[in-house]
């Protein structure tokens, strides 16, 4: 048979839509989170094709899952927003035949992220931390002397010890949901206090540290750690560890410490979740269940630096990541750590309208 | 037909890419927050009829603005964006007129490659530009380092992070569009003109100012409307480079859609902001009209 122009046409049509229909997932998780030859090894193993993006705020997401039609198929929120979410009716149950890897997780941390998503019927987790305080361990002690509290919140709220930090530089996280309950643990009163006297009282110890605090930021604060620029950062775990090694590998002299405070640190879960109208649900599921296996969650800790929700991986975490009690705090410190409840929409204005006082005085 | 189309043409563009757009936003400014997909009440679909497009428009009012006026936070946030977009607006202008002026008065076979570096920023990125202000403007940044390294401060400057570091951002983004302007205004200055004034007993200053400077006022006013607009509602660059306590109405609205979740009141503060846009761009329309109209 002769070959016409008009056949190797409609044949190239053919495999352009054959391309088109083969199988995508769409995964939507935080910048700079996971170990990126785990997206290869996902393509090779399941010859699906995966479609990764990044986001760097819980809000930019949430915003994404309200709207709808955001086209993903797995996406991370932290708990307090994915239960929020759950509540709006952004995600759908997980199908928990099509993941029979989920035997791996850790109960310790599935019993706290069930506070969020009720029996963990929506979401699976990917990582956790802590939130909590960075210093510049060389600066900070020329400053407050070498008995300089750097592991207590005293050092960020107590105004005698900011007044002189002052100088050369502290960040504060511009989170309100993060730094509201370290002033209340500060204060000696719940955390996750939601009440108009507490979030006065929040407002008065932040207040009386104001001055002295120069920036309100989320994420600056890596590279300015990292670079000398300021001397303590009220962050996450992972990012002040982040400072630290980038710190190290430039040998600029800079050393950097994190500490969970002692008088209670704020622990957070990202949590995986299936949008309700993702494309390809079953897709998803296949991803889900290749981040639960043992060791692919172990390149990802191993690569980022956080602690992960799940059990069987720890045999495979080096040592720099499950021996460093940073990361995985010992189960003394679990116990000092607390975890708080997402804010209602009139709660959560009163909370975004006190946090523009605090930061700009007006 | 064909005539009726062509008429159409900008009329079909301005309902197109600015009153559907405004529709929908005044639509969401006048309902209510809901823990919903998509986050407001009420909402109407087409297949609804009509009945329901009755309870829908009913059910909808201006709680939002009267909201908006009972805060004392939001007019100081749109006076803080007026005060910052002017002042930005003064300081391009003291930029960008010597820069234009001497483009203008170069010799011509330079006057291409001049423009083309006026243009060249363009080429790199705005987010990127405006990151390596923060490289410059940080404590150990180029300048601490080069101004301490002069012996000419012994303490860092504190420039980043403050409102400072806002002005020099807008100044630097938006100096092209101040710059072009008020060159292609003072590249067709006549040099008869100058001449005759010069003849006629006027010093160089004085010729400046009473011929150069008038026929450039076109120039000029085009200009700073292309910054004062844009500099209102700037977010990226006080954002970036300003403190927290840059108080700018761009990141207010930011505030009231990621952090707040209120689709309704981020509405109803976009609306407002386009009625105080309006003020400015019906002025320089007008400016536009009465400068044509000379020209003729």
């Amino acid at each position: 048979m002769k070959k016409t122009p008009f056949m190797s046409l409609a044949a190239s049509l053919a495999l352009a839509a054959g391309m088109a229909g083969a199988e995508e997932v769409r995964v939507y998780n935080w910048s700079d989170y996971i170990d990126e030859s785990l997206l290869e090894k996902f393509e090779q193993e399941t010859g699906i094709d995966l479609i990764y993006d990044v986001f760097d705020s819980n809000e930019v997401l949430e915003t994404k899952m309200l709207a709808g039609g955001s086209g993903y198929d797995v996406v991370v929120p932290t708990g307090t927003f994915l239960q929020r979410q759950i509540a709006a009716g952004a995600f759908q149950p997980l199908d928990k035949d099509q993941l029979p890897n989920i035997a791996n997780m850790w109960d310790v941390i599935e019993k706290r992220t069930a506070t969020y998503d009720e029996g963990n019927a929506y979401s699976i987790n990917y990582m956790w931390g802590t939130t909590g305080i960075g210093v510049n361990t060389g600066k900070v002690a020329e400053l407050l002397g070498d008995d300089a509290p750097i592991g207590s919140l005293a050092l960020v709220f107590d105004p005698a010890n900011m007044e002189k930090l002052a100088s050369c530089g502290v960040h504060f996280l511009d989170a309100p949901t993060e730094m509201i309950p370290a002033a209340l643990a500060y204060a000696g009163m719940d955390p996750d206090a939601k009440d108009e006297a507490a979030l006065a009282k929040a407002e008065e110890v932040i207040m009386a540290v104001r001055p002295h605090i120069q920036k309100f930021h989320s994420s600056e604060y890596i590279n300015a750690l990292a670079n000398g620029d300021i001397c303590v950062a009220f962050g996450w775990s992972g990012d002040i560890l982040q400072a630290r090694d980038r710190a190290a590998e430039a040998e600029n002299g800079v050393e950097i410490a994190y500490n969970a405070p002692s008088e209670g640190a704020l622990m957070w879960f990202d949590q995986m979740a299936i949008p309700v109208d993702a494309p390809n649900p079953a897709g998803a599921h296949v991803f889900l269940n290749f981040i639960m296996d043992a060791q692919n969650m172990a390149t990802a800790s191993n690569y980022v630096y956080y602690a992960n929700g799940n059990l069987a991986s720890q045999e495979f975490l080096i040592e720099d990541v499950i021996g460093d009690t940073a990361i995985y705090p010992d189960a003394a410190a679990l116990e000092n750590l607390y975890t708080v409840t997402p804010f209602g929409p009139r709660e959560q204005r009163t909370l975004t309208r006190l946090w523009t006082r605090i930061k700009s005085g007006t | 037909m064909r005539r009726a189309l062509l008429i159409a043409s900008p009329y079909l563009w301005l309902l197109a890419l600015f009153l559907v757009p405004f529709a929908i936003v005044l639509k969401i400014s006048l309902s209510d927050i809901a823990l919903a997909r998509p986050p407001y009440m009420p909402q109407w679909h087409p297949g609804d009829g009509l009945v329901a497009l009755g309870e829908f428009l009913g059910s909808l009012d201006f709680e939002n603005f009267v909201f908006l006026t009972q805060d004392d936070l939001y007019w100081k946030a749109y006076l803080s964006s007026l005060r910052i977009a002017l002042i930005s607006t003064a300081l391009t202008l003291l930029v960008g007129y010597p820069i234009a002026y001497g483009m203008a008065r170069a010799a011509p076979e330079w006057r291409p490659t001049l423009l083309m570096l006026v243009i060249l920023p363009f080429w790199t990125s705005f987010l990127i530009r405006v990151y390596s202000w923060m490289g410059i403007l940080s404590t150990e940044g180029v300048l601490n380092q080069f101004l301490t390294g002069l012996g000419l401060i012994s303490e860092p400057l504190q420039v980043l992070n403050t409102n400072t570091a806002v002005y020099i951002g807008i100044v630097y983004t938006y100096l092209p569009f101040m710059i072009l302007p008020i060159y292609s205004a003072l590249e067709k200055l006549d040099d008869a003109l100058l001449e005759a004034a010069e003849d006629l007993g006027c010093n160089r200053t004085e010729a400046f100012w009473l011929v150069t400077f008038p026929l450039s006022r076109t120039g000029i006013v085009a200009g700073c409307f292309l910054v004062f607009i844009p500099s209102l509602g700037e977010f990226v660059i006080p954002s970036l480079l300003g403190g927290s306590d840059t108080l700018m109405i761009g990141k207010i609205l930011w505030e009231e859609f990621f952090s707040n979740r209120d689709w309704p009141v981020a509405s109803a503060v976009a609306v407002i902001l386009l009625l105080i846009l309006i003020v400015p761009i019906v002025l320089f329309q007008r400016s536009e009209e009465k400068a044509r109209e000379a020209a003729k």
